[in-house]
């Protein structure tokens, strides 16, 4: 029996996946018009009981989390669909909408009947154009069909669903910064409490949701708790994406169950590149602290890879061999979380410049082994001390190559500089230099 | 530069999409950038106008997003990805090689207008690194040599097609108008997925 399970990308390979006619080939909106049978509650009830858990990062009940919009209080509900797949590494929601985009729209047709929204947004960043035209293109031949609009599927659910495309910065894709986007401000979190589930969008109940999460909905309406939950481990169910990257022999999107294994994994895929060992890799983005070889075999679920020291995140399984330099990796995350920095809080703004000089510093071989327990002491002093968490993002790359690279910090200084040779980690170094 | 009365019905269009209209300020800069090919004052003014807003606070928001320009960029805008995998993979090597190539450093447009270099952050591709944007098309498994073919070919007028995209390169203003939210009907052009993209799909079809 396969150890993986295509569900969200099981017609990728089919030339028109993203179109309507395709999506409904394989039961498209059938479990939309299932749903829009049911109680809305009852929705909310399936979906808490399945298991599934946010895609996205956080891994939050999906279903705990549309049971928090209060019902009865006479306000506009909406639902948000964070598409602004930004973490270095993360590239699965991407793929999704640009071959399967009628999962998501389905998807947001039940969730925003169950928390009953008559407005639902998807924003997706600005980076991506053609994925944003089938996204558009969906929309319209969902509308087109009646399927968006009044009276859907003739069951008496009216929904408007607008795209919102963004412009460029990582910070929208943090849920209140995200919310501030799209009312038309800067992208700066917010402060909460208030969560978005009691004030969100203008002030009202909202549910933001990942598009993964989204999407993994209408099979689970379709096929059922027992179906999606005979995949996963006991507190992580069903099927998700791991997006498998970097110095792999065959690097891609993989559809599996929770709780699969990295060397699983690199051993169903082909493995690291020939000739190469694996020596360090993030289980989910580079915010998520950094594992090595010790860690091929934890369970890739949220609770495996939290007992490990790490978290699941975004499942971008961004794998670096032996010819990479830690201290140059890490630089280039800090830099990034530094230029994506929204401004906001001084630790986090402040801090992170101060981390990219410092790291500077450590690559270029200047300083003393002394300055690394002051790089340690100065990021503790940043994560946890800002609205949201890129402070925190920025400081797990550093934190974890630290406890588990120092030896190769302290090479940059007795060496003098870095002693790898960066033409060594790039592809074209087996065919030669181009 | 007025805007048309043409253009200033598709302010009104875009505006209508929402339930408060402050929330179409980007598309209205991405509007404003397909029209001038940057957000221009006379767009920062229109903008507020149009929502009522001062033009502080609706340049306040354009200077937030990276992807409003300040200034002129290149037909095609060329994006490197230097965040760390793709930097690793190549893209270190062939931002080097591209900006001796066309004597531009980041930020910076040809003398000839046609093309702009910048270093981008993560661009979501990352199975497909070394991952090079055009007008944020992606150019996948990109080398030294496809990248200066493909520049080249920009300046000269035939660009290759994006890899995963339409049938042939747009231009930046094009783009900018589908970003606004304006279709341009090439959704159904390019293939459903990329070869990576499929590569769970294929193992399990193996049987693994």
């Amino acid at each position: 029996m396969s150890k993986l399970a295509p569900v969200l990308s099981a017609h990728w390979d089919e030339a028109d996946s993203f179109t309507l006619a395709g999506y409904k080939r394989h039961g498209g909106y059938n479990a939309a018009m299932k749903a829009l049978a049911m109680a809305p509650d009852e929705v909310i009830a399936l979906v808490k009981d399945s298991g599934l858990r946010g895609r996205g990062g956080a891994g939050f009940p999906t279903g705990t989390k549309w049971s928090f919009i209060p019902q009865g209080d006479n306000k506009e509900h909406y639902l948000v669909v964070n598409a602004d797949e930004s973490e270095p590494g993360t590239c699965k929601d991407m793929p999704l909408l640009m071959a399967n985009p009628h999962s998501l729209i389905e998807g947001m047709i039940i969730a925003s009947y169950a928390i009953r929204a008559s407005y639902a947004f998807i924003y997706i960043r600005g980076e991506v154009v053609h994925v944003v035209r089938r996204v558009q293109q969906a929309i319209a031949d969902a509308y087109q069909a009646g399927l968006l609009g009044t009276n859907i599927g003739g069951k008496g659910f009216d929904l408007e669903l607008v795209l919102h495309i963004g412009a460029g910065a990582y910070i929208c894709g943090e849920e209140t910064a995200l919310l501030d986007s799209l009312e038309g401000f800067r992208g700066q979190p917010r402060l909460r409490p208030p969560f978005p589930a009691i004030a969100g969008l203008y002030a009202r109940p909202t549910v933001v949701n990942n598009v993964e999460s989204i999407a993994s909905v209408p099979a689970i309406i379709e096929y059922g708790n027992e179906w999606f939950q005979s995949m996963g481990t006991e507190k992580s169910k069903g099927f998700t994406l791991y997006s498998l990257s970097g110095h792999v022999t065959n690097p891609g999107q993989i559809e599996a169950p929770l709780g699969i294994t990295l060397r699983e994994l690199l051993e169903l895929s082909g493995g690291i590149r020939a000739g190469h060992t694996l020596k360090f890799w993030t289980p989910g983005g580079s915010s998520t602290p950094l594992f090595t070889a010790e860690h091929l075999d934890v369970p890739l679920d949220y609770e495996g890879v939290s007992a490990a020291g790490s978290m699941l995140g975004t499942k971008a399984l961004q794998i670096f061999d032996e010819t990479t330099c830690v201290v140059r990796a890490v630089l280039r995350w800090t830099e990034f979380y530094k230029h994506e920095s929204c401004g906001k809080c001084t630790p986090c703004r402040e801090g992170t410049w101060w981390l990219v000089q410092m790291m500077r510093d450590l690559e270029a071989g200047k300083g003393t082994p002394a300055d690394l327990d002051k790089l340690i002491d100065i990021t503790n002093n940043i994560a946890g001390r800002s609205f949201c968490a890129l402070a925190d993002g920025a400081a797990s790359p550093i934190i974890s190559s630290i406890k588990y690279f120092r030896a190769e910090y302290e090479a940059h200084l007795t060496h003098g500089g870095c002693p790898f040779d960066p033409i060594a980690s790039t592809l074209f170094a087996t065919a030669g230099r181009a | 530069m007025a805007y048309s009365s043409e253009q200033l019905a598709i302010f009104d269009s875009i505006i209508a999409r929402y339930p408060r209209k402050r929330s179409a300020i980007m598309p209205l800069l991405h509007f404003v950038q397909s029209i001038s090919g940057y957000v221009t004052s006379e767009g920062i003014e229109a903008i507020a106008a149009k929502l009522e807003l001062s033009t502080a606070e609706v340049t306040a928001v354009s200077t937030f997003y990276t992807q409003y320009k300040p200034g002129p960029v290149g037909e095609y805008h060329v994006g490197i990805c230097t965040n760390t995998l793709c930097a690793v993979m190549g893209g270190d090597a062939i931002y080097e090689a591209i900006t001796e190539h066309l004597g531009i450093s980041n930020d910076e447009t040809t003398s000839d207008g046609k093309v702009s270099l910048e270093r981008i952050e993560c661009n979501a591709a990352c199975d497909y690194a070394p991952v090079v944007m055009v007008n944020w098309e992606f150019y996948d498994n990109q080398t030294i040599q496809s990248v200066k073919d493909l520049v080249d070919g920009a300046r000269a007028g035939n660009p290759p097609a994006p890899t995963r995209g339409p049938n042939s390169l747009r231009t930046w203003k094009e783009n900018s108008a589908v970003l606004a939210g304006l279709t341009d009907g090439l959704a159904s052009e390019g293939p459903s997925a990329g070869a990576a993209s499929l590569l769970g799909l294929n193992l399990s079809k193996e049987g693994k």
